[in-house]
């Protein structure tokens, strides 16, 4: 199981890449394994208002719905339209190409409260 | 994709100046149909049916329904899903033609005869549940929450008591409880389970506010359980300003023996396809007609049914009512089926209903829970909960027990549902099941038991012996094939209509 | 009782295997205060004097069986084949439960399959589901969909829109806090253009016709896609199935959703239901429909296998995150619309709604001959169609019901400054002598 170093994460199961003010989301391996065969993502519209902590996309496996959690507040400025028509990339390469959706930041703050590789790592082991 | 002659769409089987039916030939009006109307108004592509003679159609139809697992050839012990007999006397009046044949917006003294059956139904459901009105109006269970739950919103709102905004669910809830309430704009809140598997009093003392509009409960509970303490949840619920209502999924258990009015509940909603025996045709129609008591007669939908000296009509005058949930009066084949296996069985019959459901399913509980662990170890009503999980480090699903009693003839029991079990399997014999079909499923569930220890991988990969093994549902989802241009879409071929070629009968290709 | 197996010696094995010496013990839970006393209703009655008593009660009905009906507005007579009654009652159909186990379930999957396919081949658009309760629930879910799809708040709908329709899609909108606005109709039934262009704009999420509309008139709406989706709306459309095999489809008008009443194909009148809801839309709207999806796919093996697809839009995934809560559908009456359009096939389905365009016009003419009575002759119909009449409808009714003769619907009911105007139909069902004794009738009265 991987958790790339580079990488922020929420205890929901997200991971977060920034660039400048820009962040990268999609969701870990942990969270692709437990969901197993995504077959639909749902991506948030742009220019939706994205708020730390709420519900912002759905991944959809045969027989369950999973809601995606915004790691940080902003505005969604870029979503990743390849997973229209190949959902399995989020169980194939959950942290390069199977990304979901891209926020311009509005309080760089809130960067700074979420999980490190280490600390994600210890959530994911002690709830196994 | 390997197609057998018998798995052949219609439209593969089609063939260019067939036809399955006639009509007379005369024409009135002298000229041409297509010249009657406006071109513009004309069809530009004609919709490719497919032509088959009617033998053919026929001998399509009959072959497929050869597929099927249904009531009158397999036993299904389908937890909440009452799969009990569906009377033949039932489909015979509906097929009558003096009441298949009336059209539903004629003079009403021309339909005494079907206003005299939705009547009496709805004097037999008020005595049967103890509440004091009916709409037999809703389509299905769910429709029937949803028209139970308008009517919550319109009672809090004609009261001035516009901060009720949640509704309390259990846990181990039917998905159409929060999805109704969702859809009306309620905020949904879960009420735990004690460890006796019923609503936690505790929590619900603590939840129930006066921002609370409704508690949506189903007893027996999903666990089949009844919940003894019915009484001081009505109180709380009641105290605090709120709505008591009632899924009458788990109905089958409390025929003459105690009714839901009774226990306090304010709506009822019944499932005329589970517990009044109308069948369930391979996904329905139903009928969800609801009850209610005095206070929230103003709200039900139009049109409702009186009587008047000795004339039934329809009234439309209900000021306050909610609306309309479908057009025109109801399901009325399904209020006529539902009224005749009310007369069928009578006062004694529709008693010993309930007590031979309970009966069956603590005799099943009482054999099968040395083979599985039971959820709640105690007499349960006209269902109960095993758990598939055997702790035996096996890497089965409930899911998979359920395919591999395919194999033994039964179709599965309700599997993973309630979620508040791990690995469950939902189990309701019904009364129409003898002791003899029990006792043979006692013996397969003790053989997969032991081929779950034995030979997991059967188990895995069953079912074995049906029309088809597991499909590839991730396929299906991720490439939604939906109908045949879909299919020739995802083939290249041509259309049926453009090919006078016999579609080949094998077609073997790479996945 | 006859439906109940158990024996007195199973009852007793089985309580002493439970472990109980009494079948009351089981029963101990329940409050003693609110056991049941007596159930009132009426005691058993054999089947045979089950029989003879709704056959009795049958008798005070009088539908198209013993009468000549000429009633359409929404549920209409048409001439089911003998087969597809047969076909529907094979036990392995209509005793089925819920196809939720594939393997045990081909019958009744491909069978809903099939029927998607006609479905959309007769809208011509790309995906159906596998039925709705009615025409009026899925014209409301349709527009439900539609605003949730545009994010706005107001449907735009025809008033010659089925009135029940209008009823249940306000019921339904009115319970998410969504609006709806009406635009009118001119003396021919057809729609108001100019009020409908007025009242279209950016906040209304979806604009809904119904063609032939209430009133039978086939509606030309040459241009209102257009003007709709600029706007950056959909363009609902309930369409009359049966008609789809001689009417412009709703994809050829442009639509992005088509709803309506599948009674016509292959059910009875019934005194309204069970009837069958039809619901088909682009492919851009697919994974928004509500209700049961049955797709292909293969097995383990390689075989062609059918199965729901897309469940996780359904209520029993999303629970409160669900878009519609339909569980329980109209199963068993798409069956028999698939046998029936399956009989019918591509020629059939031409052919009576030619019939049933013949039979229309060929009673408007003579009726538009008769003193007293009046029809407006430029509105295009199907198979039914407006009278206009110097006597309130209410005595004429009343003459006719004695000769046998259901005359029509009153629109003054629906339409109250439609008055003395009633709506009549005439399907393939009619002779030449049905009309010609429904004519004379007329014009005695």
């Amino acid at each position: 199981m991987e958790f790339p170093d580079g990488l922020r994460y929420t205890q929901t199961h997200e991971w977060a890449k920034r660039t400048g003010n820009r962040v990268r989301v999609g969701i870990t391996e942990y969270a692709q394994h437990e969901i197993s065969d995504v077959v639909f993502v749902e991506l948030p519209k742009s220019n939706l208002a994205a708020m730390k902590a709420k519900a912002i996309a759905v991944v959809e496996s045969v027989k369950a719905a999973f809601d995606i959690y915004a790691p940080v507040s902003g505005t969604v400025v870029d979503t990743n339209k390849s997973l229209e028509s190949d959902p399995s990339l989020v169980n194939k390469d959950p942290y390069g190409r199977g990304w979901f959706y891209e926020i311009e930041m509005s309080d760089s703050t809130e960067w700074g409260s979420l999980l490190t590789a280490e600390q994600y790592q210890a959530q994911c082991t002690t709830t196994h | 994709m390997l197609i057998d002659p018998e798995s052949r769409l219609s439209f593969e089987k089609s063939r260019s100046g067939r036809r399955g039916t006639q009509f007379p030939k005369e024409r009135l009006s002298g000229k041409e149909a297509s010249k009657l109307l406006p071109a513009a108004l004309l069809r530009k592509e004609a919709p490719q049916l497919p032509e088959l003679t009617e033998p053919e159609v026929v001998r399509h139809f009959v072959n497929l329904s050869k597929k099927n697992f249904s009531i009158d050839t397999h036993f299904y012990p389908l937890g909440s899903c009452s799969m009990k007999y569906n009377p033949k006397v039932n489909e015979w009046a509906a097929a009558l033609g003096d009441f298949a044949s009336v059209h539903p917006l004629q003079p009403e003294e021309t339909a005494q005869g079907w206003l005299c059956i939705f009547y009496e139904l709805e004097q037999d459901l008020k005595a049967i549940t103890g509440m004091d009105r009916f709409t037999l109006q809703p389509a299905a269970g769910a429709q029937g929450e949803l028209c139970g739950m308008m009517m919550v919103r319109a009672y809090h709102a004609s009261r001035g008591e516009h901060g009720r905004r949640k509704v309390l669910v259990p846990d181990s809830s039917h998905g159409t409880n929060p999805a109704t309430a969702a859809l009306l704009g309620y905020e949904v809140v879960q009420v735990k389970s004690n460890a006796r598997g019923r609503v936690d009093l505790e929590e619900l003392g603590r939840l129930v506010d006066g921002e609370t509009a409704c508690l949506m409960l189903t007893n027996p509970n999903t666990l089949g359980l009844f919940e003894d303490e019915i009484l001081k949840i009505t109180e709380k619920v009641h105290k605090a300003g709120a709505l008591l209502y009632y899924d009458g999924a788990n109905f089958n258990a409390l025929l003459g023996i105690t009714r839901p009015g009774d226990m306090g509940f304010d709506i009822v909603h019944l499932n005329l396809h589970k517990t009044f025996s109308t069948p369930h045709g391979g996904g329905g129609p139903g009928a969800g007609p609801v009850g209610v008591k005095e206070k929230l007669i103003p709200f039900l939908p139009v049109p409702l049914v009186e009587k008047r000296g000795e004339r039934y009509g329809l009234n439309f005058e209900q000021p306050q009512s909610v609306g309309r949930l479908k057009a025109f009066h109801g399901q009325a084949g399904m209020i006529l089926r539902a009224f005749v296996y009310i007369r069928t069985l009578g006062r004694t019959g529709l008693k010993q209903v309930s007590e031979d459901a309970i009966l069956n399913a603590n005799y099943l509980r009482a054999r099968l829970k040395t083979i599985f662990p039971v959820a709640v170890d105690e007499p349960c009503m006209h269902e109960f909960v095993l758990s598939a999980r055997t702790g035996k480090g096996n890497d089965l699903h409930a899911l998979d027990i359920g395919k591999r009693l395919l194999d033994y003839g039964f179709h599965a029991p309700t599997v993973h549902f309630p979620l508040v079990v791990p690995e469950a399997l939902m189990i309701e014999p019904t009364e129409t099941e003898s002791k003899e079909t029990l006792d043979r499923f006692v013996e397969a569930m003790t053989e997969i038991r032991k081929e779950m220890d034995r030979k997991p991988e059967i188990i895995k990969n069953a079912p074995h012996t049906l029309p088809i093994r597991r499909p590839d549902e991730v396929m299906a989802a991720r490439t939604p094939v939906l109908t045949h241009r879909d299919w020739l879409r995802e083939n290249a071929q041509q259309a049926p209509a453009e090919s006078n070629e016999r579609v080949a009968v094998h077609r073997i290709s790479e996945r | 009782m006859h439906y109940h197996p158990l024996t007195a010696d199973d009852r007793r094995e089985m309580l002493e295997a439970i472990g109980v010496k009494h079948f009351e013990d089981l029963l101990k839970g329940i409050p003693s205060s609110i056991r049941a006393r007596d159930l009132k209703v009426p005691e058993a009655l054999s089947e045979m004097e089950l029989r003879r008593e709704l056959e009795a009660t049958g008798k005070k009905n009088q539908g198209s069986k013993s009468v000549l009906s000429f009633l359409g507005g929404g549920s209409y007579e048409h001439f089911i084949p003998a087969a597809v009654p047969q076909l529907m009652g094979r036990n392995e159909f209509y005793t089925a439960y819920t196809p939720y186990q594939p393997e045990a379930s081909q019958g009744t999957l491909q069978a809903i399959f099939e029927y998607q396919s006609l479905i959309a081949e007769l809208t011509g658009l790309d995906v159906s589901n596998a039925s709705h309760y009615d025409g009026a629930t899925s014209l409301a879910e349709a527009g439900l969909l539609a605003l949730r799809h545009t994010g706005r708040r107001k449907l735009l709908v025809a008033r010659s829109v089925h009135p029940d329709y209008r009823q249940v899609l306000r019921t339904y909108l009115e319970a998410a806090d969504f609006t709806l606005e009406e635009f009118g109709f001119e003396k021919n039934g057809k729609f108001k253009r100019k009020e409908f262009q007025e009242l279209l704009n950016e906040e209304i999420g979806g604009v809904v016709f119904q063609t032939p509309n209430f009133l039978g008139t086939v509606e030309d709406l040459d241009g209102v896609a257009r003007e709709i989706h600029a706007l950056g709306a959909p363009l609902i459309l309930a369409a009359n199935p049966l008609s789809l095999g001689v009417l412009r489809s709703p994809a050829e008008w442009g639509a992005d959703m088509a709803v309506g009443e599948g009674q016509v194909l292959g059910l009875p009148t019934g005194f309204g239901g069970p009837y069958l809801g039809y619901f088909a839309v682009t492919r851009e709207l697919m994974r928004r429909i509500p209700g049961r999806l049955a797709g292909m796919t293969m097995d383990q093996e390689g075989k062609r296998a059918f199965v729901l697809t897309l469940q996780a839009r359904e209520q029993h995934i999303r629970r409160e995150r669900a878009s519609s809560n339909i569980c329980t559908n109209e199963g068993l009456c798409a069956l028999g619309a698939c046998i029936y359009l399956t009989l019918l096939g591509k020629e059939g389905i031409r052919e009576v709604g030619e019939l049933n365009l013949d039979r229309a016009y060929y009673l408007r003419e003579k009726i538009s001959s008769l003193k007293g009575y009046r029809v407006e002759k430029d509105s295009p119909v199907f198979n039914e169609f407006v009278v206009f009449s110097e006597k309130p409808f209410s005595e004429i009714q009343s003459r006719l019901i004695p000769q046998g003769i259901l005359a029509g619907i009153d629109l003054s009911r629906y339409y109250p400054e439609m008055k003395g105007a009633f709506l009549v139909c005439a399907t393939e069902t009619k002779s030449r002598e049905d009309l010609e004794c429904f004519v004379k009738a007329l014009s005695q009265c």
